[in-house]
């Protein structure tokens, strides 16, 4: 027998709370969700009946088909912009180079679907640019509805993931591996084919499946310019909020589609990573050089037009938010009544999302470090399988993961929905793994002999944990954290499906007067996130000492 | 206080592995005790047992009369100095230092005389406020053994201190721990792989293999009378040669292949015809008229010394060993020899040593084992 298992300390209390409380709020929401997609609604006995639904009818079936082709193109849109971006970034002198690598993160870190509707106040059927273009030339701009707006949005959303990936993989190429290659005769797009791309391969690969995963869950996008080209969670949203009297079985059906289908896609990814994954260290990373001429020209066009067109969609919500407004309808002149109405009627949501938004982040911390501090330091099985547990956020799409909390916090013992518990817990079971991940690979570089030092001048392991380890983990956390907290006041697809009129957090309100047309105050809104999440973006460099992100 | 340390009968068992099968060995109050041996053979293991980070499957460990089995590290009272180091990043140098004071609830004065008194006994008086990051390997460690010391631990332990540092320093830092652990008195146990290390060190040393403690001495007893062939070609080099014993009017001879013979004064009881070992290292040789014939195969010139690296006839020397060597000491030697010389070598016999052909055991009288 394992001795450390008998005895009854403090990490055993961790390990055993931590398979608890995974197994209460992931695993047993999660098999919940399984065994009411296999009940019949009226009668409760078991049956395929969800299922053979959702396949003989083109109505639900296409939304699936329709996920997959909106995501795979994104994604592939996203690697190609993404990569060249980072290395032409990487590779050449680029002017204002700061600059842009901070407004593509902020394009990426603002919540997909203020993209999505100042995209619709730009080139929506009454948007700004169609009646300036229609007036003046009589041109007609291309629909921003449907699939091509969704593939807009989303790609220039998320590229700026590949982005980060690529380049934090071509900071880490050494020189000499390129003057190697060119000393053997190899140079310009054969060099790039033949040496770069597969030393970035695994790294392009860890992104894309965030890519993927992003946009095959992202709820907001197509539910505000989606209009007839339905995808899946868009699907499962309506189906569950429109089922009467909480049959929402055939819902739960198609959420079990969905989690099957990205943990397929997770695994395929795991195996092909695991195949061609290697280390690498740079002594001299890749000097930048400067291009001259035409080439240079075109370069900084390329780039900045693309950095234009990623931030265009924050100063449109900026500036519409100090329109003056007539009831829902946009007047002459500026003013600051849609953030006085903003205050007045929604005032709640704002404290609500940086409260739930901080508690969040304070127990992900919390929980991130003693969980990491087992599953590195104290392994027995049972940290095996929290391990194993902790990797379940990763493929759960966040509006399923919202059916599942509350299918399963509905009734007795535990009622749960319409709580700021429940929202909280979704927070937490979002972003912990994401913090765990990053903990356990800053424990990883403490050396176990330091704890052992401490101990053996006389600080019990406990003590030890606290005076010294937790204090050396603290700054990398720390700046994790703050990057996790940002995604949190912007969470939007399991907030939707978990809040009541009291628990309303900011993105859900900007949601909801975006589908009330009432664009002022949703722009006001929408500003103050923004804002929140560049003073937590600032905060972020400012305490980690780097432009370095990681997601 | 300093304690006594008394270990009997200790078994070690990862899972179904036994890493050490049962290992007793006593260490006296004050003592500057090595564990050498290998990597693997359980010598590192044995010292954190004896600090508690390793837990105990059998017999038991005692400082002086307590039995320490199941006390926890951090109630041991024990000074430890690690490989890496292990100093806290994230403290000065000086705040490194008063850790433990501060835990033992020392009130403020105390803790300044106590931490000022050691800090120039390791002479790192001038970077006291540092933080440890922008300090040297050897300074590191000077740290390490300052904080491990200020305490006044039972025992000192010490996992492989040097060995991150580069040869210079950790000559310079061996005087320096064993002058502080003069001037402390106090009971260390000393691990290390390097036995040049634990010869200038220690005042005794145990040498390990596979978990089994093969010698305990004196530094030079275990360079001069090795109990068996593992400690005789394990520190230095020792060139191992077939032989037999002879014995013709009650005098005893060892018995080369080729026939020469030595006649021996001090060996214990052995019979006729006996196979044997003889254990010669490279000093032990002369050049003579008469002694076992060689070619020279390899010339290395190092300063002091001339290595030659030699070829026997087949059938002189034992199997598998790395080479055979004889050493010149240039400052008396008549003449340098080139490459495919034939040379007639004469061990001395006052130095050599005799084992059985099983080669446990050594056969000069009066070699003990646990000294």
């Amino acid at each position: 027998m394992n001795k450390k298992l008998l005895t009854w300390d403090f990490w055993t209390f961790v390990t055993v709370s931590s398979v608890v409380v995974f197994g209460l709020f992931l695993m047993y929401p999660l098999f919940s969700l399984f065994i009411s997609s296999f009940l019949d609604p009226a009668t409760g006995v078991f049956t395929m009946e969800n299922f053979s639904k959702f396949f003989s009818r083109k109505y639900y079936y296409q939304s699936l088909i329709n996920s997959m082709w909106v995501t795979t193109c994104v994604t592939i849109l996203s690697i190609m912009i993404g990569t060249a971006l980072a290395y032409l970034m990487t590779a050449f002198k680029v002017k204002g180079k700061g600059a842009v690598e901070v407004l593509v993160i902020i394009s990426m870190l603002s919540p997909p679907f203020i993209g999505a509707y100042s995209w619709v106040l730009l080139g929506g059927r009454s948007g700004i640019m169609t009646q300036f273009l229609s007036d003046l030339f009589h041109m007609e701009w291309p629909s921003i509805y449907g699939f091509s707006g969704i593939l807009l949005v989303l790609t220039l959303k998320l590229y700026p993931f590949i982005y980060l990936y690529v380049s934090g993989a071509l900071k880490k190429i050494d020189a000499s591996l390129i003057e190697a290659a060119e000393s053997l005769g190899c140079s310009g797009i054969k060099k790039i084919v033949t040496v770069i791309m597969p030393l970035v391969m695994p790294t392009l690969l860890a992104g894309a499946l965030m890519v993927f995963m992003n946009a095959l869950a992202d709820f907001g996008t197509p539910m505000l310019i989606g209009e007839g080209f339905n995808v899946m969670p868009v699907m499962i949203y309506s189906e569950f909020i429109n089922e009467v009297g909480g049959q929402a079985n055939f819902a739960a059906a198609m959420a079990t589609l969905m989690v099957i289908l990205t943990t397929t896609i997770f695994l395929l990814q795991k195996y092909v990573v695991n195949r061609k994954s290697f280390t690498m260290s740079s002594l001299r990373p890749m000097q930048a050089k400067g291009l001259s001429g035409l080439k240079n020209a075109v370069m900084h066009i390329a780039i900045y037009g693309l950095v234009l067109v990623s931030v265009i969609p924050q100063v449109t919500v900026i500036y519409t938010s100090f329109l003056k407004t007539k009831g829902q309808i946009f007047v002459s002149g500026f003013s600051m009544d849609s953030y006085r109405i903003v205050f007045d009627n929604l005032a709640l949501a704002i404290t609500n999302t940086y409260v739930y938004s901080f508690v969040a982040i304070l127990l992900i911390v919390f929980f991130g470090m003693l969980v990491a501090y087992i599953t590195t330091r104290r392994k027995s099985w049972l940290t095996d399988i929290i391990d194993t547990l902790t990797m379940f956020p990763y493929i759960i799409p966040g509006s399923v993961l919202g059916i599942t909390l509350l299918l399963a916090f509905n009734e007795d013992p535990l009622i749960l929905s319409g709580t700021a518990t429940i929202i909280i817990v979704s927070l937490v079971i979002r972003r912990l793994p994401y913090t765990l991940r990053s903990s356990s690979a800053i424990l990883y570089q403490i050396s176990p002999s330091v704890e052992e030092a401490s101990i053996s001048l006389g600080a019990s392991p406990l003590k030890t944990f606290f005076k010294i380890t937790a204090v050396m983990m603290i700054p990398g956390v720390l700046s994790g954290a703050i990057l996790s907290w940002i995604t949190c006041i912007n969470e939007l697809s399991s907030s939707v499906i978990l809040y009541t009129g009291g628990t309303k957090t900011m993105s859900v309100a900007i949601y909801t007067e975006v589908i009330r047309a009432s664009y002022g105050t949703a722009a006001a809104l929408s500003t103050i996130l923004t804002l929140t999440t560049v003073i937590g973006l600032l905060l972020f460099f400012k305490v980690s000492g780097s432009k370095d992100i990681s997601l | 206080m300093s304690v006594a340390i008394h270990i009997d009968h200790v078994i070690k068992r990862y899972d179904q592995v036994t890493i050490i099968p049962n290992l007793s060995a006593h260490i006296k109050n004050g003592e500057f005790f090595t564990l050498l041996g290998p990597s693997g053979c359980g010598k590192t293991t044995l010292l954190r047992m004896i600090a508690g980070f390793n837990s105990i499957e059998g017999g038991e460990i005692k400082f002086d009369d307590l039995v320490i089995n199941e006390i926890p590290t951090h109630k041991r009272n024990i000074g430890m100095v690690f490989q890496s180091y292990a100093i806290f990043p994230h403290l000065t140098v000086r705040e490194n230092i008063e850790y433990g004071l501060k835990l033992r609830r020392f009130d403020k004065a105390e803790i300044k005389t106590k931490v000022d008194a050691i800090l120039k006994a390791v002479k790192i008086e001038e970077y006291q406020d540092r933080l440890p990051e922008r300090l040297s390997g050897g300074q590191q460690q000077r740290v390490a053994l300052a904080r491990a010391i200020v305490i006044h631990p039972n025992v000192l332990l010490m996992d492989e201190p040097l060995s991150n540092l580069d040869a210079k320093l950790r000559v310079e830092m061996r005087s320096a721990i064993r002058e502080v652990q003069n001037q402390v008195g106090i009971t260390t146990v000393y691990v290390t792989h390097d036995q040049e290390e634990a010869l200038a060190i220690s005042d005794r040393i145990a040498v390990m293999q596979t978990g089994v403690i093969e010698q305990i001495g004196k530094p030079q007893s275990i360079y001069t009378r090795p109990y068996n062939v593992f400690v005789s070609t394990f520190i230095g080099h020792s060139n191992l040669f077939v032989g037999k014993i002879k014995v013709e009017d009650h005098k005893t001879f060892v018995l080369f292949q080729d026939g020469y013979q030595l006649k021996m004064d001090n060996l214990s009881s052995v019979t006729d015809g006996q196979e044997i070992i003889i254990s010669v290292r490279p000093e032990e040789f002369s050049v003579q008229e008469d002694g076992i014939e060689c070619t020279i195969h390899n010339r290395v010139f190092l300063g002091k010394y001339v290595n030659y690296t030699l070829a026997f006839a087949s059938g002189m020397v034992m199997k598998n060993q790395s080479a055979t060597e004889f050493s010149q000491d240039l400052g008396h030697a008549e003449k340098v020899f080139e490459i495919g010389e034939t040379i007639i070598l004469r061990p001395n016999k006052a130095k050599i040593n005799i084992f059985t052909a099983d080669q446990r055991v050594n056969l000069i009288r009066d070699v003990k084992q646990y000294e």
